[in-house]
């Protein structure tokens, strides 16, 4: 199947959505997905970021959808012509969602654990107006600590469903959920039951914010003083495999998370043992640096403001996407 | 006033027991449909009649019935959603109460002409009355032979089931009321897939209001082209109105789709004028997410013409000057109400029953609805009404059900046509606590149309 993505064709699989087939060219015209995971089934459209305009919608059918489209649950038809960057309107529409999600977020990311690697810090950087117009109290929550390991903090929760999704589908006996509705809902373990299975760690990593945080590493240190390894060990759980990436500051292994790629989606799922209980250096068989993106803060203080590079080639891109390319022109 | 068809013999005393009902003609649609029609040739005869969807978005039944998927071997469904909660909307509970034998008819020919052998109505939790009631009709329908195994004598099996709902608003959206069905948290699904291909436990699915499913009764009875024969172009049949606010006569009203909206308001058979003598300041047609329309233009359209009550007529001049049908909940204003707090109050009733599902709905109603607070306390700014705009458009069509632009329209359409009754607010703080804005020029003639020389 063909489809087009901001003047962009590309083969892909029936049944593929627009935004793996936006991900299979890469680059900038990736919508950014808050909510959406590759890795678990039925996740995404909710947040909302990763809208795009279809402005044709297949070969059989050429009529535009009346409506944006969330690219993460919507499938890709023959000759599909898709807008992202290119639509001012979606430009607009993420502009907005993006404001909306930062409504009741506390914006405590001088004090965030997540900081750094935060998808939703990301996403403010990029799509983000600078201030903000809501000028009410923001919704606050208690601290809660799930078990001895995680530690949950609603006020900075996006609701993006991920680590229900994740408790759902990864750990038996799920007693995760979200309570209540509307702006009010919270994620809970239900009265603060321990969520208490070997795989409950992978909610801190699926999380796109700092609302589930590892307490073994909270308030350690900051992201980007620590260097990430890779490494592997022989895990004797049968649904993991033991491959991690070690967070390093100095000689001490800090925190172990599962490894991440671009898109901050974990490659394999871990086992708590693997996450919690081994930090030595002793305890891993070392494979080497992580890669990090350079436009990471995490990439030791290097902050690349270099225009997008299919953008600075492409003309029409450019013309399009102007706002964006000035912002990141000007710096 | 032509024959009514849904309400005929609502007046009758005992009309909500069987036999009754009965003697009255009813279950006489069943009897037809079941032994001298085909399923298909059901179908086809709503889609004659061209029925349209009662619950709010007046899509055609016949079609939403002809696009439902037929794989061998799954069960297929047809649900009723009787989740009744729109403000300003009452028709459906008005029905089940006191004939609900019609819903229950109607419910057989539905789930034969669809091959459903269990349906669902789903009733809104706060309707425990209502719920007693049907359960109490169908056990008498089901002691006559007219549900169970082999209805009359045809083998036709089918299986009907009263489900009370949790009471949420957002339940009444079909695919979150599927998921309440369930059992699940009602959350909105996202579509695709369509109801019509996989909908309760991923079956092929139907949804349809109460009173689309009790129409069926008498486009069965009196055969398509009578039923098409009522109404005005595209919008045939009758309706059920529930007219609330500022009327001298509220209740629930049968219309022949297509009367002047004039007739309807200031008639005795119908409303009766507005209460105490006052003048109508605005009106709400369709429920509480309809756009809300000033006196003058919801009584003649942007051209002059006098409007009808058809969901064309009510949706001429789109959202700029137009509102829509909806469920049918007819909320008129007279001059001592305060547009900006019933935006308000709207506004508080979206921000609680969202779902919280999506961002832009969570997050933007419960934006909107504090600063219209702020508005309605005389504590605004005149910047408001612009963000008010702009939240309200960020929020719309960009959500996963129709929630959130049921939300947005109301806000925006109120600041279109009542700007300055907001910015009198905002320049007059102090004042607007204690005394309304009052009529001002909104029932004040239409200004003629310029003609525009070519």
């Amino acid at each position: 199947m063909k489809v087009t993505i901001d003047g962009i064709p590309v083969e892909v699989e029936p049944g593929t959505t627009i935004l793996n087939a936006a991900r299979q060219i890469g680059g900038d015209i990736v919508p950014p997905a808050m909510c959406y995971y590759s890795k678990l089934k039925d996740s995404g459209g909710k947040c909302r970021t990763c809208l795009v305009k279809v402005s044709k919608g297949s070969e059989k059918d050429p009529r535009p959808m009346p409506k944006l489209v969330a690219s993460c649950r919507t499938t890709v038809m023959d000759g599909m012509e898709v807008q992202n960057i290119t639509s001012p309107e979606v430009i607009e529409a993420r502009k907005g969602i993006v404001e909306i999600l930062l409504l009741n977020h506390p914006l405590d990311c001088p004090i965030c654990d997540q900081a750094g690697e935060c998808d939703l810090q990301n996403l403010g950087f990029e799509h983000g107006a600078a201030k903000t117009r809501y000028e009410f109290d923001r919704r606050t929550f208690e601290k809660i600590d799930i078990g001895d390991k995680i530690q949950l903090h609603m006020t900075r929760c996006i609701l993006c469903y991920r680590c229900v999704f994740t408790a759902d589908q990864i750990t038996d006996h799920r007693i995760h959920g979200i309570l209540n509705r509307g702006d009010h809902s919270e994620i809970s373990t239900y009265i603060t039951a321990a969520v208490d299975n070997d795989f409950s760690g992978n909610v801190i990593d699926v999380c796109p914010v700092g609302a589930l945080t590892d307490k073994t590493f909270r308030f350690k240190n900051r992201v980007w003083f620590t260097k990430p390894v890779d490494a592997h060990r022989d895990c004797d759980h049968p649904g993991c495999n033991g491959k991690v990436t070690l967070w390093y500051k100095g000689e001490e292994v800090l925190r172990v998370t599962a490894r991440k790629d671009q898109y901050g989606e974990v490659e394999e799922f871990i086992c708590n043992t693997c996450r919690f209980d081994k930090k030595k250096t002793a305890d891993w068989v070392i494979e080497g640096p992580r890669k990090v993106s350079n436009k990471s803060v995490i990439s030791s203080n290097h902050y690349d403001f270099k225009p997008l590079p299919v953008v600075k080639t492409n003309p029409v891109l450019m013309e399009a996407n102007k706002e964006q390319f000035e912002r990141d022109t000007r710096l | 006033m032509a024959r009514k068809l849904l309400l005929e013999h609502i007046n009758v005393p005992g009309i909500n027991t069987f036999d009754v009902y009965r003697s009255k003609g009813g279950y006489a649609s069943v009897e037809k449909a079941l032994k001298t029609m085909s399923p298909d040739d059901i179908v086809e005869e709503v889609k004659k009649s061209g029925l349209r969807g009662r619950g709010g978005a007046g899509f055609p039944t016949g079609m939403k019935w002809s696009f439902l998927a037929k794989p061998e071997g799954v069960a297929r469904y047809l649900v009723c959603n009787a989740d009744e909660s729109e403000p300003g909307t009452f028709k459906d509970r008005y029905l089940m109460t006191y004939i609900p034998h019609l819903l229950i008819e109607g419910m057989i020919v539905a789930s034969f002409a669809l091959g459903a052998k269990t349906s669902y109505i789903y009733v809104r939790g706060e309707m425990m009355p209502q719920i007693r009631i049907l359960e109490k009709a169908i056990a008498e329908a089901k002691a006559k032979g007219f549900l169970g195994k082999n209805i009359l004598g045809t083998g036709y099996d089918l299986e009907l089931y009263v489900q009370p709902g949790g009471g949420a608003y957002i339940c009444g959206e079909e695919t979150a009321l599927l998921e309440s069905l369930e059992g699940k948290r009602g959350n909105p699904r996202i579509k695709p897939p369509f109801p019509a291909i996989a909908g309760l436990y991923g079956c092929p699915t139907v949804v349809n209001n109460v009173e689309s499913i009790a129409a069926v009764v008498p486009i069965i009875n009196d055969g398509a082209d009578e039923y098409a024969k009522i109404g005005i172009g595209r919008s045939t049949g009758t309706k059920l109105i529930s007219a609330g606010g500022n009327v001298k006569n509220p209740g629930v009203y049968e219309i022949d789709l297509g009367l002047p909206v004039e007739e309807f308001l200031y008639s005795d058979e119908f409303c009766g004028g507005i209460a105490n003598g006052k003048r109508l300041k605005a009106v709400v047609a369709g429920g509480s997410s309809v756009p809300i329309l000033p006196a003058n233009l919801f009584l003649k359209t942007i051209n002059n013409e006098p409007r009808l009550m058809s969901y064309e007529s009510l949706a001429d001049g789109g959202f700029v000057s137009g509102t829509m049908m909806g469920s049918g909940g007819f909320i008129a204003y007279d001059e001592d109400q305060c547009i900006v707090r019933n935006t308000w109050n709207f506004t508080r009733f979206y921000h609680h029953e969202s779902c919280g599902q999506c961002s832009p709905c969570r997050e933007g109603t419960g934006w909107m609805e504090k600063v219209l607070h702020r508005l309605e306390h005389g504590h605004g700014k005149l910047s408001d009404m612009d963000l008010l705009v702009d939240v309200s458009k960020k929020i719309e069509g960009n959500t996963i059900c129709p929630l959130g632009d049921a939300a947005a329209w109301p806000v925006a359409s109120a600041i279109r046509h009542f700007r300055d009754e907001f910015e009198w607010h905002v320049t007059n703080g102090a004042e607007a606590i204690t005394r309304n804005f009052g009529l001002a020029h909104y029932a004040d003639p239409l200004p003629k149309k310029e003609e525009t020389v070519a």
